[in-house]
């Protein structure tokens, strides 16, 4: 089946028509436009998987420092209120953001990880699937199967609107990260395409208009505690669309919404780091105290 | 566009743009030489030139000049390792008149005195667009097998090096020509769907009137 990746609704259409789920028309797909076989292609998303795993592990060091002195330690502390019995929200909601807090600070204190879309969102969907994985023993071939889904989302976001703080605020880096976890969990969790793509537009809807503004340009500060919202903005998204509950606007009117947000979004506030929080005092003076002036 | 572009790269933090595309600007400078470079001097543009140190640009550059892939982890003793191994590298900042905000200009010298030199911008998630080589403008990514060749502007140069690529099942997807003045130094980029052998590339260097052939290839 050809697809080209402009719609989602050209996604749930083809899984309504061929009856099968999104992932496997996207795997399908992509296997034959890349000249492999879909046992290839799921192979290199199961790496892609298994990079994903290790970082949350490599991220949980309580010893890790970024060379900014700005982050590092926070997972650890997180997941340690977890483990006491601190967390007021459940320990799936507390493990979830401490995966992506762990995966964020790895990554800013140069760690290996899978940019999903980007290196900046890097927490998001990995936090999203292995705690929802781990908390409710779901078989990982499929966790692995919906990355192909939460990525043709990240395809039809890049086409028609944008993944890059730099062009379109934060809402394009930790924004498409948030749908593609809302989508993936939600097709792990037996919604329709339709639930999929609802998902995608209610995430989408809840972060719309959030500017990129890192504090000394740095990809910490407000980028890792970000990311944990990007999971909790996933979870509560797919929770909606499980319950049935509709996007009054259309998912591709939300992205095309999403589009024209970020190309109003002044330049300062995209990622250059002379706005925001990086413009308050404290962020200009912590950036004196990283780069001397 | 494919999938692994969105889930993807597999990279060393913390930013595609300052990590991972500086480190492949870095690899494509490697590969212009044919020896290991001893010194490399690096100008560093825009928000490289106020950021890099907090990115880690510096370190994924060095490294990507040393042929570490993005997601190589030795990336973060890269610097250590090119005192270890007799690479000298200075660092300046500076402006490039019209680049990218991400840029970086790089020359690299080998130990026979050998030089190079590559200007590369990354324009976001990881990807680059190579924009001059040995003072040469040229505009490509290095995705795919690409011939840089170096050659006087005369008719029929370019004639014979596409039909050379034709006769031995290459497929042009993009092609490029830059040259100072008519008659004068140019340069042709010819970008290949499919891979092309360094014998062939030899073949092209013979031809009439062409000075230099680069193959490139980035992954």
């Amino acid at each position: 089946m050809k697809l080209d990746y402009r719609s989602v609704e050209e996604l749930v259409a083809a899984a309504e028509s061929s009856g099968k789920q999104i992932c496997r028309i996207v795997m399908e797909e992509q296997a034959e436009a890349m000249g492999l076989t879909c046992d290839e292609a799921f192979t290199l998303m199961a790496y892609e998987f298994q990079v994903m795993k290790q970082s949350v592990i490599d991220g949980m060091n309580p010893d890790l420092r970024s060379s900014s002195g700005l982050s590092g330690g926070a997972a650890a502390k997180m997941q340690a209120a977890v483990k006491e019995g601190h967390s007021h929200f459940g320990p799936l909601f507390g493990t979830a953001i401490a995966m992506a807090i762990a995966v964020a600070e790895s990554n800013s204190c140069m760690g290996q990880i899978v940019a999903a879309p980007t290196a900046g969102s890097c927490g998001v969907l990995p936090a999203a699937l292995i705690s929802v994985m781990e908390d409710q023993k779901i078989n990982e071939d499929s966790v692995i199967m919906s990355l192909f889904t939460a990525s043709a989302i990240g395809m039809v976001i890049a086409k028609n609107a944008s993944i890059s703080g730099a062009e379109g605020g934060c809402q394009a880096e930790i924004g498409t990260a948030s749908a593609m976890a809302a989508g993936a969990l939600t097709e792990i969790f037996g919604g329709t395409p339709q639930m999929v793509s609802t998902s995608v537009a209610i995430a989408l809807k809840n972060i719309l208009g959030l500017v990129c503004d890192p504090v000394a340009g740095l990809v910490e500060v407000p980028c890792i505690k970000r990311n944990a919202m990007g999971v909790a903005n996933a979870f509560t998204a797919c929770e909606l669309a499980c319950a049935g509950i509709t996007s009054a606007i259309p998912t591709e009117e939300v992205i095309h919404s999403m589009k024209l947000i970020g190309q109003s979004i002044p330049s300062s506030l995209r990622e250059t780091a002379e706005g925001g929080l990086a413009a308050t005092p404290t962020g200009c003076r912590l950036c004196k105290q990283i780069f001397g002036k | 566009m494919n999938v692994f572009d969105i889930i993807g790269p597999v990279m060393i933090g913390p930013s595609s743009s300052h990590t991972a595309g500086a480190s492949r600007i870095g690899k494509a400078a490697s590969l212009l030489l044919s020896a290991p470079p001893v010194r490399a001097d690096i100008l560093l543009h825009g928000s490289f030139a106020k950021t890099y140190r907090g990115h880690g640009t510096d370190k994924a550059l060095v490294g990507g000049i040393m042929g570490m892939e993005p997601w190589d982890l030795r990336i973060r003793e890269s610097i250590e390792r090119a005192e270890k191994t007799g690479l000298e590298v200075r660092f300046s900042s500076g402006t490039i008149d019209g680049a990218h905000p991400n840029t970086a200009s790089i020359t690299l010298t080998a130990a026979d005195g050998s030089t190079a030199q590559l200007t590369g911008a990354s324009v976001g998630g990881g990807n680059i667009l190579i924009t001059q080589i040995n003072g040469m403008d040229v505009s490509f990514t290095g995705q795919n097998p690409t011939l840089i060749i170096l050659h006087q502007d005369l008719p029929g140069v370019i004639a014979q090096v596409t039909s050379f690529v034709s006769q031995h099942q290459g497929n042009i997807c993009n092609f490029r020509l830059n040259r100072k003045e008519k008659g004068g130094d140019a340069v042709m980029t010819i970008e290949l769907d499919s891979a092309f052998s360094e014998e062939l590339a030899e073949e092209i260097r013979k031809i009439a009137h062409i000075q230099d052939v680069i193959l490139f290839h980035l992954n």
